[in-house]
């Protein structure tokens, strides 16, 4: 008997932990397919999808989505090629100052980048990238490398030396077994890379919230906020189902970053979001 | 495998070019913001007023005004409590989760696991929303006090800390889980048996053996919390906007405020430099802790 029960608890105490966790986001999912959806959650009279198309329908949510996805692609890709590129010196050769640059950027990784926002607000202003895109992408782009160069370089030196060097036989150049061999060998890590600082960029309110000030720029993050603030008290449903809406990409980036991590990758315990 | 050959000079160089432009990017918009920061917080810097046209460099008078200022004290004590809130119950019910999950039915998992996940990989802006209206007046939490014939209470008024540190609570504590999960699977189970079998209780097991077993992931774990504890803005700036009065004012907040709303940048810079030296002090560590492994 006492065996049953101490075999037991764990299993409620995690039931009912589950169950407070998943009031929050049960809420989401049940007011975004609620025509009458209020603060609470509670199931709808009638289903419907009429929240979905609402907030489909308006143009701003949809340039909202676009410049989230045109930001976060645009970062994502600049990374992987500009890491990429700095993790092979980095892996292949004997650098003096490797182990102090490694080390640097290690350290990089995890500065609050909150505290520098303000001074680099100015430093826009001054050297007029205020309330650009390109300036908001690259600020993103190198606060996003630190972490990239050191998982890159890691993968890397998982790709064995040997078939590189066949190539350099053949008179392949450095750019071209990068693209031709390493690249291909270490597409898994490339992935995980990508997919990291993709869905880090599309989850981010506070930069493009400073770095930008046209309504038309601004990426669905911040939309979502100000959409919260002018309606959010009226159309909950709307806002359940933008909020869901957004909240998609991130769920299919983890889960398709599932399936690359189980293919003999892990991210050594530092992927805090 | 990488020492075969040693490389001269002009080699290296040569080597480096591929590093050429991760550095250019690194330091005009990482270590060029860091450096400003330091600039500006000994200048009067202001995006309006007579300080706008003239900028001047002005000592440590920024750093005088916030050791004199009271409401530095009080965002640091909120920021504080904010950290250690979220540190103590991120950590301890992950850990807790972890160590329940071990060993349990496939399927129970399968179900359980998604939903502490989900907390984790909704946006900043997602959690912020769906926690404020949890808490809120109309929301489930009042729904449930309700139906349980509690009084209905105005959470984001009466206990604002309180439900900020929940909500980041509900979004972070998967990671906790999820370093702790992988931690405790290399935890041999022999030695857990042995520990059994010499009479340790459960409990003293879990002192004496399991927690000494994975103190690095806890050391790791905690500088990690820490350091984005540390720059968390958006979920309290959305949630509660600092307030009521001071009450969730952390010190990324009231930098904010400062910098955009009083438009005094370089007043709002100083206080950045509290956030960056903590967070340096805390880099030096976690990079020492990743080094010695």
């Amino acid at each position: 008997m006492r065996w049953k029960l101490e075999k037991g608890v764990p299993y409620i105490v995690l039931s009912v932990l589950a169950l407070i966790f998943a009031l929050p986001l049960l809420w989401i999912i049940l007011a975004s397919l609620d025509l009458n959806a209020s603060a609470s959650v509670h199931i709808p009279a009638k289903w419907t999808l009429e929240n979905y198309k609402a907030v489909l329908s308006e143009q701003a949510n949809l340039k909202a989505f676009a410049n989230g996805l045109l930001i976060s692609f645009s970062q994502s890709l600049i990374v992987v090629v500009a890491a990429g590129l700095a993790a092979y010196p980095l892996s292949r050769y004997e650098l003096k100052y490797k182990n102090i640059f490694m080390y640097t950027i290690l350290f990089m990784t995890s500065l609050p980048i909150t505290a520098v926002m303000v001074p680099v607000y100015k430093m826009f202003l001054s050297m007029h990238l205020y309330d650009k895109m390109i300036g908001l992408i690259l600020f993103l782009t190198a606060t996003s490398m630190p972490y990239a160069i050191w998982l890159m370089k890691n993968f890397m030196d998982g790709v064995p030396l040997e078939l590189e060097d066949a190539a350099k036989v053949d008179g392949a150049s450095t750019l071209m077994s990068i693209r031709k061999i390493i690249a291909p060998l270490m597409f898994p890590g490339i992935c995980v890379v990508f997919i990291f600082t993709f869905s880090n960029s599309w989850g981010n309110f506070f930069v493009p919230y400073i770095l930008l000030q046209s309504i038309d720029k601004m990426p669905a993050s911040v939309t979502l906020y100000q959409f919260f603030g002018q309606y959010g008290m009226v159309v909950y449903g709307q806002l359940a189902a933008y909020s869901a809406l957004y909240a998609i990409p991130s769920i299919l980036l983890y889960v398709l970053s599932q399936n690359y991590m189980s293919k003999g990758f892990n991210m050594a315990g530092a992927a805090k979001g | 495998m990488k020492n075969r050959n040693k490389y001269n000079t002009a080699e290296e160089l040569k080597h480096s070019a591929l590093l050429l432009p991760s550095v250019l990017l690194l330091l005009l918009f990482f270590v060029m913001p860091i450096l400003l920061t330091i600039y500006y917080s000994f200048t009067n810097l202001a995006l309006s007023g007579e300080n706008a046209k003239q900028l001047k460099f002005i000592g440590i008078d920024n750093y005088i005004s916030m050791f004199r200022d009271r409401t530095v004290r009080v965002s640091i004590i909120n920021t504080l409590i904010f950290l250690i809130g979220s540190l103590v119950g991120q950590q301890v019910l992950g850990f807790m989760i972890a160590l329940m999950m071990k060993n349990k039915n496939k399927v129970f998992r399968g179900i359980v696991g998604p939903i502490f996940l989900a907390g984790w990989i909704m946006p900043e802006v997602v959690v912020a929303l769906c926690c404020s209206t949890f808490f809120g007046d109309e929301g489930t939490l009042n729904r449930i006090c309700t139906t349980l014939h509690l009084p209905a209470l105005e959470w984001l008024y009466i206990v604002p800390m309180l439900t900020v540190v929940l909500a980041n609570i509900w979004h972070g504590t998967a990671f906790s889980m999820m370093n702790f999960q992988s931690a405790l699977d290399g935890v041999s189970s022999d030695i857990e048996e042995a520990a059994r079998v010499d009479g340790a209780s459960r409990v003293q097991t879990l002192f004496r053996v399991i927690l000494p077993c994975i103190k690095n992931t806890i050391a790791t774990n905690t500088m990690l919390n820490t350091l984005s504890t540390l720059g968390v803005f958006g979920l309290i700036y959305m949630m509660t906007g600092g307030g009521p009065g001071n009450a969730t004012l952390t010190l990324p907040i009231f930098m904010y405020r400062q910098a955009f709303v009083s438009q005094q940048l370089g007043y709002g810079t100083a206080i950045s430099m509290l956030i960056l030296v903590i967070g340096i002090i805390l880099s030096v560590f976690y990079t020492r802790i990743i080094r010695n492994d």
